[in-house]
């Protein structure tokens, strides 16, 4: 569950007052907006990469406005990637595993499982160099989920991606968040994503988060 | 009808008039006068350093070369300044990597600051610079100085002697570290450091796995700018460790005290040697330059 009660956010000359919104456990939740409206500060503040100014920020009920990024257990996909540029692909999604010392078994085990799941097994040993749109895209979601974070951010993740690879890309989403039950918060500003993914669909609108009614949630009503 | 063709005429009598302007300015432009300006005013620099270093080489004869470098004071001299500039550079690197990372990332207060003082060694004339070093070890601090401490609690006099040396090559060689690791930093994307974070690192982790990996370039361009600036040192070292033979002497004061007595080709010798340093330090500089951009 994540819970965003009224947060203040300042990002030099733009700021952001009051947001309020909640994302029931396990459910995928897309915040629409146009660009520019601070769509990417709220995910920056949910994973504790931007001080909060006023508000709180729950994670499962536990208030976590205060902590690092690192104790937050968040998976945080920006719009970027920002994958990192020494590793191989198998060091993505060892990466936080490593961190948390699990021993090497436990760790083979888990990134032959992602790679799989994400259909990058044969990349495993490359380095990020001259890896294509969706396979990057693969690479930084393994790397977000590989230490079964509660919490998944999605950065506009399809936005960058050509028709084709992004259809895939949608469909990975749909199967690994529900394969990882994951409580997700996805932003795009593509009505069709969000027609396509969302459980749940708030929009930002002059600095206010209001709910929007979505098919799925039409179809689970019916 | 009359009035459209009235009006249409003229217009086509202009795109004639155009045609031919057109013809009538063929040939008027040129681009030899641009490059001829241009080409003219950088030739004059490049020609300077070239006559400066044919000068040289055709003032000294091999003979002369050998006969200088053989001199037991000058061995001395190269091999100090071998030592001094390494070390001088390698406390450089260690001291710029986490200066340059803190100025790169950080926005706080004081940081500009900061960032003025470290710059105040490139701008300072270095025989100030050296004087300000002497001052401030032999400066009494409530009855408590700086030489006096090193010289008689630890045992390792610093002034007059090579430590003296060292420190004066690293005041100035590690601003130029600084700046270079700087943009070093500021060429790597932080938000790789920031995805670490929300993975389960701690600044430290992020900077030591993420940041630093990458920057290694940056390191060995910003060691090899130190060296060849703590190589071309001479004021600091020169106020701050005295020049004397055998002792003090690196290959910029031996410059110096060969033209005061007189020894012109030895002078001229121990320059030349300087300038194949500092040509190697190039060429290593310009190869990891090419690496970079490619």
């Amino acid at each position: 569950m994540i819970e965003v009660q009224g947060v203040s956010l300042r990002a030099g000359q733009f700021s952001l007052d009051q947001v309020s919104f909640k994302i029931e456990s396990g459910r995928y939740a897309v915040l629409m907006g146009k660009t520019g409206r601070g769509k990417t500060t709220i995910l920056e503040a949910i994973c504790g990469l931007r001080r909060v100014v006023a508000g709180k920020i729950l994670i499962h009920g536990t208030d976590v406005t205060n902590w690092l990024p690192a104790e937050r257990g968040v998976g945080y996909v920006p719009q970027d990637l920002a994958l990192f540029p020494t590793y191989t692909v198998q060091g993505h999604l060892e990466f936080a595993l490593k961190l948390r010392k699990w021993s090497r078994q436990k760790i083979n085990d888990r990134t032959s499982e992602l790679a799989e799941q994400l259909g990058v097994t044969h990349l495993l040993d490359r380095t990020i160099d001259g890896l294509s749109g969706g396979e990057s895209q693969r690479v930084a979601l393994g790397r977000a989920l590989s230490f079964y974070p509660s919490v998944l951010l999605l950065d506009e993740p399809l936005s960058a991606l050509d028709h084709d690879t992004r259809q895939e890309i949608q469909d990975l989403l749909k199967s690994l968040t529900n394969a990882h039950d994951v409580t997700t918060l996805h932003i795009t500003h593509n009505q069709d994503e969000a027609a396509a993914l969302a459980d749940v669909c708030y929009q930002l609108r002059e600095g206010k988060v209001d709910t929007m009614e979505t098919n799925h949630a039409k179809a689970a009503s019916r | 009808m009359n009035d459209a063709r009235q009006t249409s005429e003229p217009k086509l009598n202009d795109t004639e008039a155009t045609r031919s302007s057109l013809n009538a300015e063929r040939g008027h432009r040129s681009d030899v006068p641009f490059f001829v300006v241009m080409g003219g005013i950088s030739s004059c620099f490049v020609l300077l350093i070239v006559l400066l270093l044919l000068a040289d080489l055709r003032f000294a004869s091999l003979a002369e070369f050998k006969a200088a470098l053989f001199k037991p004071e000058i061995r001395f001299a190269f091999q100090l300044t071998i030592l001094s500039c390494t070390v001088a550079a390698l406390l450089s690197i260690w001291v710029a990597t986490p200066l340059g990372y803190l100025l790169s990332r950080y926005r706080f207060p004081g940081r500009t600051l900061i960032d003025t003082i470290v710059d105040i060694p490139i701008v300072l004339p270095p025989l100030v610079l050296g004087l300000s070093l002497l001052i401030l070890f032999h400066q009494p601090f409530f009855g408590w100085e700086i030489e006096a401490w090193f010289r008689d609690t630890i045992g390792f006099p610093i002034t007059y002697r090579w430590p003296a040396v060292v420190l004066a090559q690293f005041s100035v060689a590690c601003a130029f570290a600084v700046r270079t690791m700087r943009v070093t930093f500021d060429q790597i994307d932080p938000r790789a450091e920031n995805v670490a974070r929300t993975l389960g690192c701690s600044r430290g982790q992020a900077f030591l796995q993420i940041a630093f990996p990458q920057a290694w370039r940056g390191m060995i361009a910003a060691t090899t700018i130190a060296w060849a600036r703590a190589l071309g040192e001479f004021g600091p070292i020169l106020v701050f460790a005295g020049a004397t033979r055998m002792r003090t002497e690196v290959l910029s004061t031996t410059v110096f005290l060969e033209l005061s007595i007189g020894n012109l080709d030895a002078a001229v010798a121990v320059s030349l040697l300087m300038v194949a340093m500092a040509v190697i330090v190039l060429v290593i500089l310009r190869m990891l330059g090419t690496g970079l951009t490619s």
